[in-house]
């Protein structure tokens, strides 16, 4: 192979919606495949070292940091796949917004380190080998159902390779699912304000004092 | 979309990479020091006096004294403190602060060695969710350092500022929504582009009728970068310094610089979004220069001087305005600034639906 093959297509930034590199079986599509396969296995141990340290810590702020690196790694996992908005609302919403909120309840209630309990005795035998026996059904499930289609590393989701899919996904959302998006909307709105209205139930009756005091 | 096909070995483009990250690394770095300086020298001016005169002409070698004493004072760790995540904080912030930069296109694109862009080190088309991204995390710095201290001025002022950070990080959001649906693209260089036509007319901030969404941004962005009137987190009336209290020497440097990186992002992004990014306020109405280093330099010119004139409108507010009390924060945020950006969203899709 002289150096001329070197000079192939190397797409820049929307690389992870092209389905060049695959095509392409020369060095570079080589070393393209498998740097996505290196990735993947570096943010697949961070993920599931995560989730281990997660339990085994017995800090509560120490499990969630831990949970903020699971799903950081869950992020690359999805934009290795090609899902970009999906890998950036994931860091965005749940290791930026809810574990915020995670770390500060931990901070504000203060809660030290917690004592590790040796739990029922039949945790230990039976646990493990239930946690592989679901998780096999489920990845079973999974890997069974039909039409779900085909995700490869470095692809990306759609056939459409030039087109962002943060397009096509709001095409899904706001035209064909529009109804069922909107529903579950308001269901959301309506879970928050009862939630608003459960935490104001006692200071309720004061505020209405001081409304007809005022008037 | 914007798929840049270029035609370079992988040795050079990885090359290339790292020269581009770290050269506005250092950039970047020396932005910070001498945003320190500006800042000391125009709260000076506001106030009647000097500010630093004495190191070089003009106290111009100040922010390198200012090095030399952090990196020389002594390094102290309090013993209560929760070591692993005492030391993790300051990295976490002044990290957040300087990763952003990443996806900021600061000059024409398509100018380098073989259709390489030299003025911007990724091209993503999610790149503004990336900032928002990479901001959010950034209160973890904050909220651990306060935490792990294990001093209650400390804890109250991470605890200030996580709520603060929370709860402006939505209207700041929200404000960007308008730019973004006048675009029809998260990518940064393609919001730039559709402003550059006409210069100041077209800049999303003029024509673009978004200077609700400048207005709430802006306000937004002063809470979010724990600046002046929203320093609460810091307010050394009450809280003897906040998160970083237990801080000394670099750590606390680190700390001081994350929050300058912090106003330089932001200023990149109101820039970018607001006020035309690299194109200049002329458009299309004065011809691209003939010169090749002309063509390339006079972008970096126009943006620098953009961000250059919003860090100053940072520092002049900083001058001028008192600090907000925590309740009147809140309700600004949540009761004012929240419904004003959703009322411009809005606006915006009403106006583009009806065009």
């Amino acid at each position: 192979m002289h150096l001329g093959t070197w000079e192939t297509k190397l797409a820049g930034p929307d690389s992870l919606n092209s389905n060049r590199f695959t095509l392409i079986y020369n060095r570079e599509g080589f070393f393209f495949t498998s740097m996505h396969l290196i990735l993947f296995l570096l943010f697949a141990a961070f993920c599931l070292a995560g989730a281990v340290n997660l339990l085994l810590q017995t800090h509560p702020i120490n499990s969630s940091l831990s949970l903020i690196v699971v799903m950081t790694s869950l992020a690359v996992l999805y934009l290795l796949l090609g899902a970009e908005f999906l890998a950036i609302a994931q860091i965005i919403i749940y290791a930026g917004a809810v574990m915020v909120l995670f770390t500060f309840v931990v901070m504000l209630l203060n809660a030290g380190r917690e004592d590790r309990t040796l739990g029922s005795r039949a945790a230990r035998p039976i646990g493990l080998p239930a946690v592989v026996v679901i998780l096999g059904v489920i990845a079973t499930v999974i890997i069974r159902a039909q039409g779900l289609g085909a995700a490869h590393l470095g692809q990306g989701l759609t056939n459409a390779p030039n087109q962002s899919n943060l397009v096509l996904l709001s095409q899904i959302l706001f035209h064909e699912l529009l109804l069922p998006f909107e529903v579950t909307s308001v269901l959301i709105l309506i879970a928050i304000l009862g939630a608003v209205a459960l935490a104001r139930s006692d200071g309720s009756n004061a505020d209405a004092n001081e409304r007809t005091a005022a008037k | 979309m914007l798929l840049d096909e270029t035609h370079v070995t992988i040795l050079a483009f990885i090359l290339w990479s790292l020269l581009k990250v770290a050269v506005i690394t250092v950039v970047m770095l020396l932005g910070i020091a001498y945003t320190v300086l500006l800042e000391r020298k125009l709260v000076g001016r506001i106030q009647n006096r000097w500010g630093p005169s004495r190191v070089g002409p003009f106290g111009l070698l100040q922010p390198l004294v200012d090095a030399a004493k952090s990196f020389l004072k002594e390094d102290l760790i309090p013993t209560a403190v929760y070591r692993p995540l005492y030391l993790l904080a300051p990295i976490l912030s002044l990290g957040c602060a300087l990763i952003s930069i990443a996806v900021i296109p600061f000059g024409e694109p398509g100018i380098g060695p073989h259709g390489l862009d030299l003025f911007e080190i990724s091209n993503l088309n999610i790149g503004l969710l990336i900032i928002l991204g990479v901001t959010s995390m950034g209160v973890y710095g904050i909220a651990l350092a306060g935490w792990s201290s294990n001093n209650k001025y400390s804890l109250l002022g991470s605890l200030r500022s996580s709520a603060q950070l929370i709860s402006y990080e939505l209207a700041l959001g929200l404000s960007l929504v308008g730019v973004v649906l006048r675009a029809g693209s998260l990518n940064l260089r393609v919001i730039v582009e559709q402003q550059a036509t006409l210069g100041v007319a077209t800049w999303n901030l003029f024509g673009g009728f978004q200077f609700l969404a400048f207005f709430i941004y802006l306000m937004a962005a002063f809470a979010e970068t724990n600046r002046s009137p929203f320093d609460l987190p810091e307010a050394e009336s009450e809280l003897t310094g906040g998160y970083h209290t237990e801080y000394s020497s670099m750590k606390f440097a680190m700390f001081f610089m994350a929050e300058y990186g912090n106003m330089i992002n932001v200023g990149c992004v109101a820039t970018l979004l607001f006020l035309g990014g690299w194109t200049s306020p002329f458009g299309n109405l004065i011809e691209p220069p003939q010169n090749i280093f002309v063509h390339a330099l006079m972008p970096i010119f126009w943006f620098v001087l953009k961000v250059f004139c919003f860090l100053c409108l940072y520092v002049w507010v900083r001058g001028t305005l008192p600090r907000f009390r925590y309740d009147q924060l809140m309700n600004f945020g949540w009761r004012i600034l929240m419904p004003l950006a959703i009322l411009n969203i809005v606006g915006t899709s009403l106006w583009l639906a009806y065009r």
